[in-house]
Order: C-alpha cells, then structure tokens, then sequence
C-alpha cells in the first residue's frame, strides 16, 4: 500500500507523523472539561448499553467527558480492575460501576478512592457495602419478592404444589443474582434457608437452578434441561428478560408455553411488549438510564464542592425504584399495566 | 557468457533500500519486530497524552502485565514445544483458590499455603503433561478438556465464593505491596516477574533442558532420534509451566487482592497473543522470551495509552484486535526474508 523502498518509507513516516499530530490535538487544547468514568460489566446486556446512553446524555447536558468503559465478558474482574486503575491515571474524578464480582474488585475501589475519586456502584452493591462511597440501585429484593408474591397470588392454591423452575446468571452467585432469587422465593413462600445462597433450600417444589449469563443463548439450553428435570413446570424465575425470551423460545418449541407462567425482573422496552404479548406473566421494572444520570451529577456535584451523595432514608443504598408491570393485577401488590410500562420502559 | 554470480550478488545488495535494510536486520535479531511496535506505540501515546510517560503511569503499566506477563512465561514453554496450553486460567485459579483456603479456613500456615499453591499448580500441568504423552492426544484437545475440569472444581471448591484480602494474612498479599524506587512505586511482584524471564532466558539459553525444548519443538523425530526423551521433556515443559501458572497465582492474589473463582477466563487468549506477538511461532521451535515480555506490554500498554487518550471500550477491543494483526504481519514479513 505504501510501497517500498525509499519512497514507501517517506510515505509511512509522513503517515505516522500526522496520526501523533491528530492524536495529540484530540487531547485537548484549552481547559479539559471534568473525566468521569462508567466501568460496566460488559457491552452484550442491553441494560448496560441503556445506562451508557443515559450516563452520556447527562454527560453532554452538564458539559462532562465521559468515558465508557467494560470487561470482556460478565464475569470479566480483571478489566474491569485495569479499568479503573487507568481511569485514575487518567485523572478521572469519579467512576460510576457495575461490578462482575463484588468482593474481587474491592482493592482497585479502595485505591481510587484513596486518589481522591467518588466511587458510586450501580445496580449491584459492593461487598462489604461500604467499599464504595455510596450506591445507586434497584432494591433487587424487592423486586424479586414482587414478582414471586405475585406468581403465588395468581397461582392461588395451586401455589401449593407448583414446579418452581429458575433461571439465574450465573453460578457465581453476585448479590444481584442472587437478592433477585431469594426475594423471589420468599415473595413465593419457598424458604430460603440462608438468603445470601443460592441452592440450599429444601422445598420440594423447587425443580432447579440453570445459568443464563443473562443472555438468550443458554437460557434456551437452560430451560431445556429443566423441562427434561420435570416436564410439569408451573412458574419459572429469570434473573432478566433476554433471558426469558430465550427460556420462552424454548417453551415453543416444546409446546408448553400456556403450562409456563414466566415472571423476570429488567423493564426493558421489548421485555414490556413481552408482557403485553402474555410471553411474560409479569415483570419487576427497573430504570437503568435514572441510576446513570443520577450518578453523573452526583460526581459533578462532588468534583465542585466536594459533597457525597446521600443514600435513600433507613436503606444503605440510593433506592433508584422498581414497579410490578402486569396486565394481570392482583389484589394487595401494586402494579402498573402495559401502556404505562412501554411510556416509562427503557430500550 | 554467463555473469559470475558473485557479481550479480553484489549488484543485489546495492539495490536494497532502507525498508529492506530494516527488513534483514529485524529478521537476524526477532526480538526486534515486537520492541519496535512497542517502541512505536509508546511514542504515539506520549504525544497523544501527557499523563502515559509519567513513572507512576508505566509503573502501571508494568503492574497490569503482571499476571498475564508472567503465565505467558509458562505458555511460551509450552509453546516453543509446538504444544499449546489453554487451561493456563483455570490452573492459576486453581492455585489461587488452594493457596487462600489452606491459609484463610483451614489454618496452615501462609508460606505453606503459598508453597502448596505452587505444587498445585505443577500436578496441574503435570497432569496435562502426562494426558498429552500417555493418551497422544493433540495439546489443544487435552487443555480444552482440563480447562473446563479445573474451572468446575474451582467453582466447586470455593463454593463460587470469592476469599477477600481483608481475611488473608500479609504474606499472601506481598506481591501487590510496593516499594518505592527512584521516586516510583514499584510491586515486589512485577520485580518478581522480571527475576522469572531473566531465569527463564538463562534456563532457555544456557541449559541442556532449555535446548531440548527448543529441538522438540523443531523437529520431535529428529529430537527422539538424537537421544532426547522427548516424553518426559514434554510433562517436565507442561509441569514447569503450571508451577508458573502457581507464582502467577500468587501474584493475583497481591494485585486483586482476592481470590476468584471466577478469575483468569482471557488468561488463555491473552498469554497466547502475548506469545505471538512476541514472534514465537505456534508451530515450535523459534521464539524468544524477552519477545514475549513485548508482546504482553503491547497489550497492556495499548489498554492503557486508549484509555489516557480517552477512547470507549467498543473502539479499544476494535483497535487491539487491528494492532495483533498487524504485529503478526509485521512479523511474518520479516520472517519471509530470502526464503
């Protein structure tokens, strides 16, 4: 291309010469605008893809850089550590993250705070809680205990003996994988035995745990596997609502799609439309791009005067919200319709 | 009358232009393509950011290649044998999980557990050894298979439970600790690593056992027929690596400051393209360690400079992907000399 000899050399020389010369205009000439970074777990999840949006929608509004960021994969801890280590030298004043191991990313949150940066998690809580300075969240709890109260309000006596199958992200039982599933069960009336654990309960009308790494492939595998365990199952819990289409998916290939009640945790737009279209039985919305834009100013707000944000009162976390969506309400549980869910969904 | 070909030889040599010049020199000294593309890549971040040359910015650097810098030690082994070992993630997890749960739940004490860590990192790659010479399955199909093992054990054993710094004693995190040198903070575990490659070049370079590596690699006939006992070279190669595999556990744990079980799942691709990046070849035999220590700098450094100049990490995986290609390219187009 460039071709060889004397000539060739001039050309890549020049080359090389005007990329350095673009690259070094690109880092800016005049006052450099406030750096904040959002670490998120990955960029297949359209949830975190939402929360980018809405992260760089605020960004733009308040005139701050931002900085997207994300592992390789939804387990991926040691980019995500990398990360914010290079965001801090970066000189950024704060991150925003969603956390692939909440213990294991502890020590690189520690030392950017140490640097002087706010750290906020997002939708996960760190472990210990504290380790960031404050957390911005779905009550995940909440939320699976709203959709499994309401499996059990719709089942009626039947709820009794129900096949209750689930579907989580992963074996690796991260707090939001697992506050989804336990508050599932206790909203159901399983007993959860240990509510930081997944897998110790005893109730037998638990048919099992599969991993969707919340995404639609394996949960198609997934619930394959669980209707081969027992094909008489009632109601299956997803950790997300990819991963309940794909679970549905599954269902139609094996004809049981009136059998299954479906109940998931997400709000995304085509997870709303999933309801409204009965694939869904219910679904717990949550609202990603609030969490973003709120984060963003708080660390605007903190790189001006130093403030720190406050969590919701009598919780140790900013509660960020979620809503029951169904088109099937039940007495007692609060919930919203359809049309209000696809006003108000995200994606 | 024909021209006498010393003559015609001459006549070529005047006709080389600089390119080529640089092209014969890469080629005579193979260590020299990776640290030109390190070289390179260093000096366009420089100007693009003037926060990457700052000591603590590449004593970052240095701190981010840690791990991945030193299980491409054990994959270059590994790989100089033709042999290739895709389980390198899952037997340092594996380590790292059996140093931290000898130390933190059952009492032993921490250089014990450290010491375990490693021996459980050498049976590992033992084993891969011995399933690779006994069975005569191809490397790629023993690791795929171990990989998937030691990923369930580890998972199993821990029961998916990440162990905190914060309950293990000082010992275990000593490689994260630093110390300052010259006004910059440096790990003991990077000093550490740089102490292993300069091993591992002596042993590579020097040894009996580093040129039977290299000949098995080559030609493994012609090695057998020489009197190499090409089957115990390759489980020591393997066992060797995976002892790797354990320091580089121990370096983990100092740097995340955990143990996880769900660790090290790009620690396969990324110490092979360490590897390759470096020059060594995937078919055995030639290769260089100090080309590998390049490569994983060009990965990590690349990860880093993008992230100063502000670049998301859509375009960064886009952008590393394009630089692997074009390194190996490089690479290829200097190993095409004269032939």
């Amino acid at each position: 291309m460039l071709g060889t000899g004397r000539r060739g050399l001039i050309r890549a020389s020049v080359l090389g010469a005007t990329l350095g010369l673009a690259l070094s205009g690109m880092a800016g000439a005049q006052e450099p605008p406030i750096l904040v970074g959002l670490v998120v777990k990955d960029l297949d999840n359209p949830f975190f893809v939402k929360m980018i949006e809405g992260a760089q929608a605020k960004a733009d509004e308040l005139g701050i850089d931002l900085q997207a960021l994300a592992g390789a994969d939804s387990a991926d801890n040691e980019g995500q550590v990398q990360h914010i280590e290079n965001l801090v030298a970066a000189g950024a004043k704060g991150i925003l993250l969603t956390a692939s191991d909440s213990k294991g990313i502890v020590d690189a949150v520690a030392k950017a705070r140490e640097a002087g940066l706010l750290v906020i998690a997002l939708d996960t809580q760190l472990d210990p809680h504290d380790a960031a300075q404050a957390t911005f969240a779905t009550d995940n709890r909440l939320a699976g205990k709203l959709i499994g109260q309401w499996a059990a309000a719709t089942l009626g006596d039947a709820a009794a003996d129900a096949h209750v199958a689930f579907i989580n992200d992963s074996t690796l039982q991260t707090s939001v994988d697992v506050q989804r599933n336990q508050g599932m069960m206790e909203g159901f009336g399983i007993d959860v035995v240990d509510p930081d654990f997944i897998g110790d309960e005893t109730d037998t009308r638990i048919v099992g745990h599969e991993v969707s790494n919340g995404g639609p492939e394996l949960a198609v595998t997934g619930m394959e596997n669980l209707l081969t365990k027992d094909p008489d199952i009632d109601i299956l819990h997803t950790i997300n609502e990819p991963t309940a289409a794909g679970a549905y998916q599954a269902l139609e290939a094996a004809g049981k799609t009136d059998q299954v009640l479906i109940v998931s945790v997400d709000g995304g737009c085509p997870g709303v439309q999933a309801v409204k279209d009965g694939k869904i039985g219910a679904t717990a919305m949550q609202f990603p791009l609030l969490m973003a834009s709120l984060g963003v100013e708080a660390i605007a707000q903190y790189a001006a005067d130093g403030t720190l944000p406050a969590p919701t009162e009598g919780m140790d976390f900013f509660n960020t919200g979620v809503v029951l969506i169904t088109d099937q309400p039940v007495e007692g549980i609060e919930s919203q319709d359809t049309t209000w869910g696809l006003e108000n969904c995200w994606g | 009358m024909p021209v006498p070909s010393a003559t015609i030889e001459l006549d070529e040599a005047r006709a080389e232009g600089p390119v080529q010049r640089v092209r014969h020199l890469l080629h005579d000294h193979p260590t020299l393509g990776p640290a030109a593309v390190l070289l390179v890549m260093f000096c366009l971040f420089a100007v693009a950011s003037d926060r990457f040359l700052s000591p603590a910015n590449l004593s970052l650097v240095v701190q981010q290649v840690m791990i991945v810098g030193t299980l491409a030690i054990g994959q270059t082994i590994i790989v100089l044998t033709a042999g290739i070992d895709l389980s390198v993630g899952a037997i340092m997890v594996f380590a790292s999980l059996a140093m931290a749960k000898l130390s933190v739940e059952m009492g032993l004490p921490p250089a014990l557990a450290i010491l375990a860590g490693f021996l459980a990192g050498a049976l590992a790659g033992g084993l891969n050894g011995l399933l690779i010479t006994r069975l005569r399955l191809p490397p790629f199909i023993v690791t795929l298979g171990t990989m998937s093992i030691f990923f369930a054990l580890n998972i199993y054993v821990s029961r998916a439970a990440t162990i905190r710094g914060s309950d293990m004693d000082p010992l275990l995190l000593l490689t994260g600790k630093s110390v300052e040198i010259l006004g910059t903070k440096v790990t003991y575990g990077s000093m550490a690593m740089v102490v292993l490659y300069l091993v591992t070049a002596y042993v590579l370079s020097m040894t009996r056992w580093g040129k039977h590596v290299y000949a098995i690699g080559d030609d493994p006939e012609a090695a057998r027929l020489a009197g190499i006992r090409v089957r115990r070279m390759l489980v020591s190669v393997y066992a060797i690596a995976g002892l790797i595999y354990g320091i580089a556990a121990w370096f983990f744990i100092g740097r995340i400051g955990a143990a996880s079980p769900q660790a090290g799942q790009s620690a396969n691709l990324d110490s092979i393209t360490a590897v390759v990046i470096g020059g060594t070849s995937l078919f055995g035999g030639r290769g260089s360690i100090w080309g590998t220590l390049m490569g994983a700098l060009i990965v990590g450094g690349a990860r880093n400079g993008l992230t100063l100049v502000g670049i998301d990490s859509l375009w960064q995986d886009f952008t590393i992907g394009v630089l692997i290609i074009g390194a190996v390219a490089l690479d290829q187009w200097v190993r095409r000399v004269g032939s």
